[in-house]
């Protein structure tokens, strides 16, 4: 155990640094980026640019910036190019909307998938096993930002069921808070049930055909038996390590373009504006924040492995 | 006489697949009473597993299509309610199949599986009193520290070891019919004659009626009373242990009986096989199925032989073959022994 | 749907779990009679598919695997009716200058704020614009600026497919090529390529293309200019790469330690000509199916980015730009946003279904790891 946890925690400080050595580098190879002059504004003449440009240390060579970017990074003292605000504090103050979107959209996800992903597979060939099979692919063939424009123009332009778009927080209104999230929550939602129903499905048929399944139906167990404890159970897993990926690639503000159409303020929105910004502290914070997450629920995904296959040991 | 268990007549299971209908069993007749050991003899793909498969209600669904019957003490089993199969499975009939790694649950503990199967069957008894029957149950196949050795996962045993909780599960709540599905194809030659033993030791020690399922007449001459043999969904013998092994009838069964090595005898210049594979079931040869691969085949073969008595005093020893028995006599033996060489038989 | 056939029938495969194990595990051979009845298994032909179907009725004997799935493909005529779909939408979109000379009379740059079409204003007072008309003008409306949507949608389109198109030909050629140099040659090859493959793989391809290309639109990279539409196809195109690489590197790794391969190099074939004429024929089946499925992504992914700006960038219009303009309009003019997003979604949605159909023929138990 001790041996997973320093492993995963040297894996994590491994791709923490590539992920920021690769972002910082994609900046400095691109020949008309200059951040000093996106500091001192449109209008400056030469002479603030490369005033702004020494006190910020765009001057110095790539090693020296890189070094001194990650220093105010880890003592959290970094701040954006844009408005001179902290990121990390920005991030604080961003991550709960981003949380109150994704976890809800991931529980609606995880829980369709499994539902529909069993009903696929015990009915596979009648007519929710099709109907599956053309959500997922619709799913798999629908941009987020288009779902989400149909979903508001059906829900909230012509019907007004819900309200456009908005955002208020948990603790001033938990009821406001899900109304407003709730087309969030199934723009996010309903494009990755189909797919992983139809992953999950898949799992589910290969595993009935197993001999072990057999035993437990010829030891006269139930179908709901066999089916629960047997079947499922093993056919979970794959989905699982889906799902971790998935959902801390969200965390990590994969969800800039739902926070950008619904108009929520979290870390997604704060960096699809600082991307148009090319203001890049926020986006190599985003993108270090999204390695973590990955690197933290990869961890979770063979902690909770371990637990449900007891042949596969924790090695890290 | 002792109690008849299994009455199986004229059994047919047939499967519909994209290529076609695949008749896997045609017309198996056969019978199980208490205490006797019935092995069930033929290649793969010869429907021998899928009659006992069909026993245990294992074969259902929806592409699948029964003919026949199949009674347990006088119950139909083939029209039986899932509900009324699943009190049946396990408790009343119980299976052990071919690979104990592959057959058990990977996830779950040897004591819980075989706990699981006590209490599917027994609602009322607690966890506690099922598992101390799983570990005397495990103690009875010979498993050593039984209690300890219950919590440990099917990874953590030996081939012989989860057989020998497979076979623990299987006679955990007494069935009256065991069916061993290939129990020893998978482990090693010792680990096989270990698990012989145990069931063996079952034939005299319990009074249930057992199936023995396998390719392998070796096993078959030591623990067998009767035996049937199937080729390609249909059985083309079946007799007393004797009788098959002394006095086969039908020219697969030589086959089979010339590709066993013998100690007692000089070793062959080679290992004897049957030349040709198995007919497609989809598309079988009209007529006697073995047709295609025997070498003393003649025009009268187009027609299907019925399986019937033909040897004058022996009226349970029926076989499918058109030769009189005379001919058959003269032709089985070659070079002293048993096969089926085709260069060596003047027609 | 016929898509899900050979599913259908593995997975209600009470057939196949019936049946006697095919294969038996080791025996001793003078205890037991040979299961198969003593024949020995047919050679195997030295450069044949490996990855070939399951196998078949009787009357495929000696059919190669690909006319085999040509037969199984045209079988299934969901997959065909939508490459039928696919194929009208890309003739539609290659004729948009004659239908923008002759029938609308309109270039599609061509703004028109001011003008009237059917006796109402083209785009209203408050800068609302029209709606569908139905007719030569402004047959599914206007955008803000008076532009014929009609128009923009099938240049727009143009733009889209060629980005993608572009992209899966980056995608289909580099994939390709660096997983069989990474699989092939390993060692410091592979320890170079594999982990920027992983870097690439692990970031959610909309956040890096986003960033990628809001800067490269800036200034452009070597020749190309920061708005040509070959700038978001490079991108797509890149980020892509690790998708097809990683499998073919898997597979490269594999194929390299048959037998065959070891055969054509005592027969001193280099280096080269083993992995392009020995390994390579081999890995077509997973280039043929990931070649649907990469265009696809590749057109959506072409889609987030113009969404987000970082794509196609103006005067140019792609699907992706039309449905960003349009989402402002949602309330106001539906259409402006929902006829370029069905078009979108109709697009890719057959290249998928018909993607789905060529996977269940060449190989149905392929996982594909399909993520936007």
């Amino acid at each position: 155990m001790a041996r997973f946890a320093v492993r995963r925690f040297m894996s994590m400080l491994a791709l923490l640094f590539a992920t920021s050595v690769v972002v910082f580098g994609i900046f400095e190879i691109i020949p008309s980026y200059n951040p000093a002059r996106a500091i001192a504004g449109r209008n400056a003449n030469a002479t603030t640019v490369k005033e702004v440009s020494k006190k910020f240390g765009f001057d110095k060579p790539f090693y020296a910036q890189y070094a001194n970017t990650m220093k105010l990074i880890f003592t959290g003292q970094i701040v954006d190019y844009q408005d001179q605000l902290n990121v990390v504090d920005q991030f604080k103050q961003k991550f709960p909307a981003t949380l109150s979107l994704v976890i809800p959209a991931g529980i609606i996800w995880l829980i369709a998938a499994i539902v529909l992903g069993s009903v696929g597979a015990l009915k596979a060939g009648k007519f929710a096993d099709r109907a599956l099979m053309v959500m997922a692919i619709v799913g798999v063939s629908i941009p987020v930002f288009l779902l989400a424009a149909v979903l508001l123009y059906l829900l909230a332009y012509k019907t007004s069921v819900f309200p456009n778009t908005g955002y208020v927080s948990l603790t001033s209104s938990p009821a406001q808070w899900a109304y407003h999230l709730i087309l969030p929550w199934f723009s996010i939602a309903l494009l990755s049930i189909g797919f992983y129903s139809r992953v999950l499905r898949g799992n589910i048929l290969d595993m009935i055909n197993q001999d072990f399944v057999r035993t437990a139906r010829a030891k006269g167990l139930s179908q709901r038996d066999v089916f629960s404890r047997h079947v499922l159970r093993n056919s979970l897993m794959p989905i699982i390590t889906l799902f971790g990926l998935d959902f801390a690639t969200l965390l990590g503000g994969a969800t800039l373009v739902t926070e950008t159409v619904f108009n929520i303020p979290g870390i997604g929105q704060y960096e699809a504006a600082a991307i148009g910004n090319l203001d890049v502290p926020p986006i190599l914070v985003g993108a270090m924040f999204t390695a973590f997450f990955v690197v933290i629920f990869g961890a979770f995904c063979d902690l909770f492995y371990a637990l449900l296959d007891p042949r596969i040991r924790l090695s890290g | 006489m002792a109690e008849r268990l299994l009455e199986v007549d004229n059994l047919q299971v047939s499967f519909a697949t994209e290529d076609g209908v695949v008749r896997a069993v045609d017309g198996v007749s056969f019978t199980l009473d208490r205490g006797e050991v019935l092995a069930i003899v033929g290649e793969s793909g010869s429907g021998k597993s899928v009659t006992s498969m069909t026993l245990m209600g294992l074969t259902r669904g929806v592409n699948s299509h029964f003919g026949g019957s199949a009674k347990l003490k006088g119950k139909e089993l083939l029209s039986a309610s899932e509900e009324d199969l699943e009190k049946i499975r396990g408790a009343e009939i119980a299976m052990i199949f071919q690979d104990p790694i592959s057959s058990l649950s990977p996830v779950h503990r040897i004591g819980d599986q075989i706990v699981e199967q006590i209490r599917a069957h027994d609602k009322k008894i607690s966890k506690g009193a099922a598992f101390d029957r799983a570990v005397e149950g495990m103690e009875r196949v010979g498993i050593p520290h039984a209690r300890g050795r219950a919590r440990a996962y099917p990874h953590e045993f030996s081939g012989g070891m989860r057989q020998r909780a497979m076979i623990a599960m299987a006679l955990s709540l007494s069935p009256s019919v065991l069916i061993a599905d290939e129990p020893t194809t998978a482990l090693d030659v010792t680990i096989q004659a270990q698990i012989l033993d145990e069931v063996k030791n079952l034939r005299e020690h319990s009074d249930s009626g057992i199936i023995f399922v396998t390719h392998d007449l070796g096993v078959v001459a030591d623990i067998a009373d009767r035996v049937i043999v199937m080729y390609a969904g249909r059985v083309v013998e079946k007799g007393t242990l004797d009788e098959i092994f002394y006095d086969p009838q039908h020219p697969y069964t030589w086959g089979l009986l010339g590709s066993v090595t013998r100690m007692d005898r000089e070793p062959p210049k080679r290992l004897p096989s049957i030349p040709g594979l198995p007919p497609s079931l989809i598309k079988a040869p009209k007529g006697c199925h073995f047709r295609p691969r025997c070498p003393h085949e003649f025009d009268r073969c187009a027609e299907v032989p019925p399986l019937e008595a033909r040897v004058s005093d022996a009226p349970d020893h029926l076989d499918r073959c058109w030769l009189s028995v005379e001919d058959k006599r003269s032709r089985r033996e070659v070079e002293g022994r048993i096969g089926l060489v085709k260069d060596t038989v003047a027609v | 749907m016929a898509l899900d056939v050979s599913r259908f029938r593995r997975g209600n495969g009470q057939t196949s779990s019936t049946e006697d194990p095919p294969a038996q595990t080791t025996q001793d051979p003078s205890f037991a009679l040979p299961e198969s009845g003593g024949t020995l298994a047919r050679p195997e032909p030295v450069t044949g598919a490996p990855r070939a179907p399951e196998p078949e009725e009787p009357s495929t004997v000696g059919v190669g695997p690909y006319r085999l799935a040509v037969r199984r493909l045209r079988r299934n005529k969901t997959a065909l009716f939508f490459a039928g779909v696919f194929v009208l939408i890309v003739v539609v979109c290659l004729l948009a200058p004659i239908y923008s000379q002759d029938i609308a009379k309109i270039s599609p740059n061509a703004t028109n704020v001011t003008g009237t079409v059917n006796g109402h204003n083209v785009v209203s007072t408050s800068g609302v614009p029209i709606g569908p008309q139905f007719g030569a003008h402004y047959f599914f409306g206007a955008d803000e600026e008076g532009r014929d949507l009609a128009v923009r949608l099938l240049y727009g389109g143009r733009t889209s497919l060629l980005i993608g198109g572009v992209a899966t030909v980056i995608i289909l050629l580099f994939g390709t090529l660096v997983g069989l140099l990474a699989g092939y040659f390993r060692g410091i090859i592979d320890a170079i390529l594999r982990p920027i493959m992983e870097l690439i793989w692990s970031f959610p391809p909309v956040i890096l293309g986003v960033a990628v290309g809001t800067a490269l639109a800036l200034g452009g990279i070597g020749p190309i200019k920061g708005n040509s539409v070959f700038i978001p196809a490079l991108i797509i195109g890149v980020i892509y790469i690790p998708y097809l690489g990683k499998p073919i590197r898997g597979e490269t790794l594999r194929l390299r330690e048959m037998d065959f391969v070891d055969a054509a190099r005592v027969q001193g074939m280099s280096p080269r000509r083993i992995m392009f004429s020995e390994i390579l024929p081999n890995t077509m089946s997973t280039i043929i199916v990931f070649a649907p499925i990469m265009l696809a992504n590749a057109i959506l992914l072409e889609a987030y980015l113009s969404f987000l700006g970082a794509g196609v960038q103006p005067p140019n219009a792609s699907w992706g730009t039309l449905i960003s303009d349009g989402i402002n309009y949602l309330d106001t003019t539906p259409t402006f946003a929902l006829i370029p997003g069905a078009m979108l979604v109709l697009t890719v949605l057959s290249i998928n279904v018909f993607g789905d159909g060529v996977r269940d023929a060449l190989d149905p138990r392929a996982q594909v790891k399909i993520q936007t």
